[in-house]
């Protein structure tokens, strides 16, 4: 696939992010296409921290933070004050980590996409709390060690499927990306500026020092984790009309073992763990497939 | 033309915030706030007011909603009580620590458990440490007037602090009484469009609530501090403003037969309407009592509490709250003002009508009868059944 990402750089360098933090390169990608006509909104979040110091700042856009629990509804309550305010159209933007979407945020999450509110609602899904060290989430997947589930005692529960609950809600435009496929996340935010009322996007983040990873592997994991159906790149409009895009679902999967050994944070499991993983991405697999008529 | 209305204590914050021309609200209902939000959405939906409304699905999202609204540069208005106050408890600091002259409307009741649904002030006394205005009124014309009053200080740039109107529960919030409407022309002329000098623009971005270190943090609460003091006196002007205007006059205290009493009862909110009477037939029978009601809690009207106590000898404060294992929070910040002063009067210290209980014209006699022959005490419980 062939397509253009814009030139136009909204996020400056010097940022403070790690080294390969696929939370930092998917906003860089994410403002190219929403341009200035953005406003953003964080809720506590590793971009709390990286978007840099007062007096600095790394985006070109208007910036509010906000408190871990907010992101939807702050979003929201900008949208309405620009809508009188603004002259211009405003994309107002919730971007969050999975901490503040998965747990403390599902409700103004839920709240936002049940009123539809005109926004858009990014979670940058890194699956853990790595702000504050790396401490489980709902988000974290089955098997992965994190501060809080040692590798004696790995989280024990599958990641919540989230996005099956934002389909719930039967929202106008929802998608899966990845900054391992700038083309793609471009793709589908140009169709989603031109959608009024809420729009949802999961991004696979990958994190190095939370998933003890090498900095320069992240784009090569963001892509193992959707060859091999951990990840899949999708569609869904009002909740109904599923779309895959990637992988394709006319060939077998890549093995989740690839994505795993890569991972410091799955290096304590078992032949018999991987196993039941693969199970499982399977079946997910299965059942999108299913949704998505193929 | 300015237009009579008999309405309820909720409709009158309803009806300011129309006045007021608020853009965007958001709110969750909560009795018995619950008709303060019902009448504005009619109003949304009949086009009487040109506002958006976020039907939020919680307080706590009604408070992150009018601070994403305010940052953005528009006018904002909520309204909540009690558990609801106490579920916004976070976002009241952001709003705050944000510098947004968010209005909000709050109807006294009590905390829960037990469930009760009653009037207390301890729900938005306990928020009285965020940085928010109180304004704790007596009647539907004060709550409606201060409204407009409210969003004038609020959004003066010495200032930029949200403000808190706050009403008892049932006894105002659900009573009717007799309120003057004012002309939306003459409203306009008193209150301007709202027009921040910092607001989250796409022509001029910037980021507001960066990380902050020790190094500039404390500057930024002093500066907070600072605004509540220069607060005093754009309170002032905003209600010299308003009675030349309307004709109403409000102060940050509103002293009742003070100037020779050696007794001043001090109280806020409906308890002090009931309290009238007793100082007057008091007064019939030559005895030299006063009132003296808080109007703004916040920022704390140190010299006008100082001017109209200091030469009492026994001042009674009546509170509607308790902090546990203090006591009546009026009269600990009372008590605090007067330390420093040369001759103190004795200062004592009563709770009454917890959880809505009524307090009555015999219930504020009974305090004075007890004031007259008792000592002074940091606590004294009236009409307790233990």
């Amino acid at each position: 696939m062939k397509y253009s990402i814009p030139q136009k750089e909204l996020m400056n360098p010097g940022h403070l992010a790690c080294q390969g933090c696929g939370g930092a390169l998917s906003l860089r990608l994410v403002l190219k296409t929403l341009g200035e006509n953005t406003i953003l909104t964080f809720p506590a979040c590793c971009w709390s921290v990286i978007d840099g110091p007062f007096p600095y700042s790394s985006v070109k856009v208007p910036l509010f933070h906000t408190a871990f629990e907010t992101a939807a509804i702050t979003a929201a309550g900008i949208k309405a004050g620009a809508k009188k305010v603004e002259k211009e159209y405003v994309n107002a933007v919730a971007w969050a980590g999975d901490g503040g979407t998965y747990d403390i945020g599902i409700q103004a999450l839920s709240g936002a996409a049940e009123r539809n509110d005109d926004i858009f609602y990014f979670v940058y899904d890194n699956e853990a709390y790595m702000n504050t060290g790396v401490q489980r989430s709902s988000a974290t997947p089955k098997g992965a060690w994190t501060t809080t589930t040692p590798t004696t005692f790995p989280k024990a529960e599958f990641k919540k499927d989230l996005d099956a609950i934002v389909a719930a809600h039967y929202v106008p435009y929802q998608a899966t990306a990845s900054p391992s496929y700038p083309e793609d996340l471009t793709k589908k935010l140009e169709k989603a500026v031109k959608i009024r009322g809420f729009k949802f996007f999961h991004i696979l983040a990958p994190c190095p020092p939370g998933w003890k990873t090498n900095p320069e592997d992240t784009i090569k994991l963001g892509k193992l984790a959707v060859e091999s159906g951990i990840f899949p790149l999708y569609e869904i409009e009002n909740g109904e009309k599923y779309t895959i895009n990637m992988p394709s679902p006319k060939k077998d999967l890549k093995p989740v073992n690839e994505y795993l050994t890569k991972q410091g944070r799955f290096r304590h499991l078992k032949e018999d763990d991987v196993k039941t993983i693969q199970e499982y991405v399977n079946k997910r697999w299965e059942k999108l497939k299913r949704l998505a008529g193929v | 033309m300015s237009e009579q209305k008999v309405i309820m204590g909720n409709h009158a914050l309803s009806y300011g915030a129309v006045t007021s021309r608020v853009q965007v609200i958001a709110a969750y209902p909560i009795t018995p706030q619950t008709q303060v939000v019902e009448l504005l959405s009619e109003m949304c939906a009949d086009g009487t007011l040109d506002a958006e409304f976020i039907k939020v699905e919680s307080e706590h999202s009604a408070m992150a909603a009018s601070i994403g609204a305010s940052a953005a540069g528009a006018r904002a208005f909520t309204a909540t009580s009690a558990q609801g106050l106490a579920l916004m408890h976070e976002m009241l600091h952001w709003a705050v620590g944000a510098r947004l002259p968010i209005v909000m409307g709050n109807i006294n009741r009590s905390m829960a458990p037990p469930w009760t649904i009653w009037s207390e002030q301890t729900d938005s006394l306990s928020q009285r440490d965020t940085g928010w205005l109180q304004i704790y009124a007596s009647s539907n014309q004060e709550v409606y007037d201060s409204v407009l009053i409210a969003y004038k200080v609020a959004e003066n740039e010495k200032v930029s602090l949200p403000v808190m109107i706050i009403l008892d529960a049932f006894f105002l919030s659900h009573t009717s009484e007799n309120v003057t409407l004012i002309d939306q022309k003459d409203a306009d002329r008193y209150l301007k469009p709202y027009n921040p000098k910092y607001r989250l623009d796409i022509k001029d971005p910037h980021t507001f609530g960066g990380l902050t270190g020790p190094d500039w943090y404390m500057e930024l609460r002093y500066k907070i501090q600072k605004a509540m003091e220069d607060s005093i006196d754009v309170i002032k002007d905003a209600q010299k403003e308003f009675k030349e205007m309307f004709g109403r006059e409000y102060g940050l205290v509103e002293p009742y037969r003070c100037e020779d009493a050696d007794t001043i009862l001090v109280t806020m909110a409906t308890a002090a309407s009931t309290s009238k009477q007793v100082i007057d037939e008091l007064r019939d029978k030559g005895e030299k009592v006063g009132l003296l009601r808080i109007r703004f809690f916040r920022p704390f009207p140190y010299d006008e509490v100082r001017k109209y106590l200091k030469n009492s000898k026994k001042v009674i404060v009546l509170d509607r709250n308790l902090s546990p294992g203090a006591g009546g929070i009026v009269f600990q910040e009372v008590k605090s003002a007067l330390y420093n002063e040369p001759v103190k009067p004795k200062i004592y210290g009563y709770i009454a009508g917890l959880g809505g209980r009524d307090i009555t014209v015999n219930t504020i006699g009974k305090l004075f009868d007890d004031a007259k022959n008792s000592e002074p005490a940091d606590i004294k419980w009236m009409e307790v059944k233990i």
